[in-house]
């Protein structure tokens, strides 16, 4: 087992290495910096000394070596250097805002994983049937309202027609659970409609395999078969398409945290683009990519535990 | 560069880019005709009433883009007017006001509309028609969408046919290529894209499509693996038809109807994403109407006494409707096309 | 009689109409009995085994009308639960791909107990019962194989557990869909002849679908040829061998590589099974059949032309049909029927 989670993770070093130099591409590469400086200065025709400014606050002034350092070396030693607008240390901020989103982010993939399954084995129990059709087309619906509408709207239903709960804020310990109640709830149904599709498509894949027609000929009730044949083998997609996700709960949901008000890091990311923030954009692209690689090796890694097929060796 | 920026800038030239594609577009629809597949595809869509409703719904809010982009421009002003403007520009209130009203909502005090009784769906803040504000919208979620899906498609299908046609070396650098990029989270890349392209139509279709590709690309690339075996693959090789020629001739029509569904799918994913982009502030430009933009301000909007809940409606609603027929759709076809792949 | 089917019709809801799969199919199998049914790839073999457990591809197939006593009762009375009880009891069934038949992430021993506590027995029991079919049907280390997944075994020693599972209820009768057709040939062999074992040990009768004449020849007592959802002809496997009536089940001989017809030019049936949502009008075997003449191409045949003990789905022995030649025409040609057996043994 060991080794071969070691595999795995020498298997991202390379991955790991062109995303390193794609960012790094990305922010010095594309577009040269006194373009970018004009861009993103709100004044029309700024002033030589306001480019020269501007560049000096997002560290475009230092020379090329230097932020290649700080790109490649910098970003593997965690060592993400300070904002460019508050100056504060990056790291130690990204340390605060790893708990609340961590916390909100578990919470809605928990629930929300939990309802998804048990209405997916809902529409494949009846599958052809009214009942199977209405859950899809519903999930259909859910899917075609974009995010910020269910996050608006449903805070304006919950919160200030129904008062199931604060509009928004934060508390450690105990208070934090009023907050947490309304952007749950609502991270919940906004990914509803994908989930419920996809497990449901699971499901049916299994329950159209030899082994179903199989265990019916064997004389085997049918809610035996979905239960035991079928949910195991499509618990299987299931895991690998989820374990992936958890790694980068940790970055949070920027929409919902920042209207929440949730100190985590998806609201540190919108301010930063607010403030034009390079630095830290920069540090959470890299944290991002590097979650999602874990969550690479995390879903091989479950892979080989749930899939008797898969060897170790 | 310039002479290019004037040559776009004339009427003649914006009147005629939609026509053309609108053209195009309707040539490769009766095109299609022709081909048995297709052929077949249609009637089973004919015979669909949920697929006629959705192609309806989606012809609709064409029509109306295709109208905001036929118009004239004023000499002087440089402002240009459009079909839509001349039938639906209403006279600008000062502030809120509800639907059907006469008189605006709130502060400082109540006072009279100069269109009182027809703003359908009401006034935003700056007293426009919000009615008017969500038919502006449809162009530019058109635009976002088409172009991005014209950037990712050629892209995405090209490197997937080398990768899957050629494999060995092509397919792994391919490969490698793919999967450091769908490393980075999506949003993530959106972000970084605009903030150093600067906003844009442009800058915003490629933030779009710089991860959106790898779906395309990876997704054509296992099609064409599967194809490349086939007996009608391998008997063009062995008579020496060049590798141009059978995946343009033999592959491609076959990887046509999954590409078609994709992009069909793929356009409400960027309809919603340009909304996403907007609210953090990084969508298109706040002057180019975009559902986007409406429910973007409208996020203190509810939080108001009396509560201004129709530019968020109107915009969300709209958004839906089109998302709404292009999932439709895009399932439809899939079930039309190939039974097989129904679900 | 165990098992009598009586005008079998499975039909499935297709795009491009309703497509008769099994379009009418009697035939009837004996206690303790072998009866083959063959027939090329297509023509409803597999339809007709999965309707008699009442196990065709749901939604777009359904069994249309007929009968299916087994024991003198309809099991097409049965509901869905009473069917229940008996699959894997009174019936089992065996399938061709053993690679895909048996749940990958199960151990065999699991999905052997399973059939018996399907059916009420107890843990202990099913265990014990387990191991001992392991020992059975021939796998060296049965307590060991009992923990082992399906994809640590080989194909043939995966069929050999479909064939523990199946017999682990003691069944009437066994349906073998192919049994031996994804395996190696020296496998195929030592398959048939466990098969083969095991029914002259416990008494089951066998329904043995398949579309090899020298398996058929080897191990049936009686056949059913079928072509295009119909059963075509019926009949002792050494009459049938001896002499085949339908120009069909000739056909079939005739592309069998033959020892004493070296030197000859293979003879094969050309032309593939129409599409079963469109029989021809006709005969349906009309199109790629050399002897056959207008009256072939309009009026369909009947099983019992002549009412004689060896019923045959053809014009030729029809006494009604005008248009007949006087004599069977292979009668003119070279014979074919030498030595029938041995060919197919090949
Ligand atoms: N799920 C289905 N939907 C529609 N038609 C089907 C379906 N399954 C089978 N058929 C039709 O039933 C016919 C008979 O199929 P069947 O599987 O019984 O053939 P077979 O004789 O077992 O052939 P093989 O030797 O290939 O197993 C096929 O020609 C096909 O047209
Ligand atoms: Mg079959």
């Amino acid at each position: 087992m060991l080794s071969y989670i070691l595999r795995r993770i020498l298997y991202a070093i390379p991955i790991l290495l062109g995303v390193l130099f794609v960012t790094h591409f990305l922010f010095f590469g594309i577009s040269s910096p006194e373009v970018i400086a004009r861009r993103n200065l709100s004044t029309r025709n700024p002033k030589p000394e306001q480019i020269k400014q501007w560049l000096t606050d997002h560290g475009y002034d230092k020379p090329a070596s230097e932020q290649l350092k700080r790109s490649t070396i910098d970003m593997m030693s965690f060592n993400f250097g300070k904002s460019d607008t508050t100056g504060e240390d990056i790291w130690s901020r990204i340390k605060q805002g790893a708990l609340p989103s961590l916390i909100v982010g578990g919470l809605v993939f928990l629930i929300g994983l939990a309802i998804a399954l048990l209405t997916a084995i809902i529409a494949a129990y009846f599958r052809g049937t009214y009942v199977d059709a209405f859950i899809t087309f519903f999930c259909v619906v859910l899917m075609s309202v974009v995010y910020i509408v269910y996050v608006i709207g449903l805070q304006f239903v919950l919160g200030k027609l129904l008062r199931l709960g604060p509009i928004s804020g934060w508390d450690t310990g105990l208070g934090m659970l009023k907050f947490l109640a309304l952007p749950v709830v609502i991270g919940v149904i906004s990914g509803l409609g994908a989930d419920i599709r996809l497990y449901r498509t699971f499901l049916l894949d299994e329950t159209n395999q030899d082994y179903v027609r199989t265990a019916r000929a064997k004389g085997v009730a049918e809610q035996w078969i979905l239960f035991r044949h079928v949910l195991k083998n499509a618990l299987m997609p299931v895991i690998t398409s989820t374990v992936a996700a958890i790694p980068t709960l940790i970055l949070g949901s920027l929409v919902l945290e920042s209207f929440f008000g949730i100190p985590g890091l998806g609201n540190y990311l919108v301010d930063a683009i607010n403030g034009q923030d390079f630095s830290v954009v920069r540090a959470m692209v890299f944290l991002g990519t590097l979650l999602t690689i874990v969550g690479l090796i995390f879903t091989d890694i479950a892979y080989a535990l749930v899939d008797p097929r898969v060897r170790l060796e | 560069m310039e002479s290019l920026e004037k040559f776009f800038a004339l009427d003649f030239v914006q009147n005629a880019i939609p026509c053309l594609i609108v053209a195009l577009l309707a040539w490769a629809l009766i095109r299609a005709r022709r081909e048995p597949l297709w052929a077949e595809a249609y009637r089973r869509l004919g015979r669909n009433p949920v697929a006629v409703a959705a192609i309806v719904v989606i012809g609709i809010y064409g029509l109306v883009a295709f109208l905001d982009s036929i118009g004239t421009t004023d000499k002087v002003s440089q402002d240009r007017t459009t079909v839509i403007d001349r039938l639906f520009e209403m006279p600008k209130e000062k502030t809120y006001s509800a639907p059907f009203a006469s008189m605006t909502t709130g502060e400082p005090k109540p006072s009279a509309l100069k269109a009182p009784g027809r703003h359908i769906m009401g006034t935003d803040g700056v007293g426009a028609d919000v009615f008017y504000r969500t038919l502006k919208g449809a162009r530019t979620a058109f635009i976002i969408s088409g172009l991005t899906t014209l950037i990712i498609t050629p892209v995405g299908l090209i490197l997937g046919l080398i990768a899957g046609y050629y494999g060995k070396f092509w397919d792994d650098i391919i490969q490698y290529v793919y999967t450091v990029i769908s490393s980075i989270p999506g949003i993530l890349m959106q972000i970084a894209l605009v903030l150093v392209l600067g906003k844009g139509i442009w800058q915003i279709c490629i933030a779009l499509g710089a991860a959106r590709w790898v779906g395309m690309c990876r997704l054509i690339r296992g099609e064409t693996l599967k194809h490349r075996d086939r007996e009608y693959v391998r008997a063009a090789k062995a008579l020496g038809v060049s590798d141009l020629r059978i995946l343009l001739r033999h592959i491609l029509p076959n990887l046509l109807p999954v590409i078609i569904i994709t992009v069909t799918l793929g356009f409400s994913g960027l309809a919603l994403s340009e909304a996403i982009l907007s609210y953090l502030g990084i969508g298109v430009d706040a002057s180019m109407g975009s559902w986007g933009n409406m429910i973007d301000s409208a996020r203190d909007e509810l939080a108001r006494e009396p509560v201004i809940w129709w530019n968020l409606t109107s915009a969300s609603i709209a958004l839906f409707v089109l998302v709404l027929a292009f999932q439709t759709l895009g399932d439809a076809l899939r079930d039309a096309i190939d039974p097989r792949l129904r679900s | 009689m165990l098992l009598q089917v009586e005008n079998l019709k499975t039909y499935f809801h297709t795009p491009r109409g309703i497509a008769k799969a099994v379009d009418g199919v009697s035939f009837s199998v004996e206690k303790g009995e072998t009866r083959a049914i063959v027939g090329e790839s297509g023509c409803g073999k597999s339809i007709t085994a999965l309707s008699l457990l009442q196990l065709v591809p749901e939604p777009a197939g359904y069994i249309e009308s007929g009968r299916i006593l087994f024991e003198g009762k309809d099991l097409l009375d049965r509901t869905w639960e009473q069917m229940r009880e008996v699959r894997g009891d009174d019936i089992s069934m065996i399938f061709q791909e053993p690679m895909t038949s048996l749940n990958p992430v199960y151990t065999v021993g699991w999905q052997i107990e399973e059939t018996m506590r399907a059916h009420g027995k107890n843990a202990a029991t099913a265990r014990a019962r387990a191991l001992e079919l392991l020992d059975r049907v021939g796998i060296k280390d049965p307590s060991g194989a009992l923990r082992q997944y399906p994809h640590e075994l080989s194909g043939g020693m995966r069929q050999r557990v479909m064939i523990s599972i199946a017999l682990a209820n003691r069944p009437k009768l066994l349906v073998a869909d192919e049994p031996t057709t994804a395996l190696d040939v020296t496998v195929q062999a030592q398959i048939l002849a466990l098969i083969r074992e095991l029914q002259k040990e416990t008494g089951m009768a066998v329904l043995l679908i398949t579309h090899d004449l020298g398996i058929v020849a080897e191990v049936a007592d009686t056949v059913s040829v079928m072509y295009a959802g119909q059963v075509v002809e019926d009949a002792p496997t050494r009459e049938l061998f001896k002499n085949p009536r339908h120009p069909y089940t000739r056909g079939l001989f005739a592309s069998l590589p033959a020892r004493n017809r070296r030197g000859q030019d293979l003879a094969t049936l050309e032309g593939v099974v129409p599409d079963s949502a469109a029989w021809p009008k006709g005969c349906r075997f009309a199109d790629r059949c050399k002897y056959a003449w207008e009256s072939c191409h309009t009026i369909a045949p009947t099983f019992h032309p002549n009412g004689s003990d060896r019923p045959v789905r053809c014009h030729l022995y029809d006494p009604n049909i005008s248009g007949r030649p006087s004599r069977l025409p292979w009668l003119t040609e070279l014979p074919v029927t030498a030595d029938l057996v041995e060919a197919a043994k090949l």
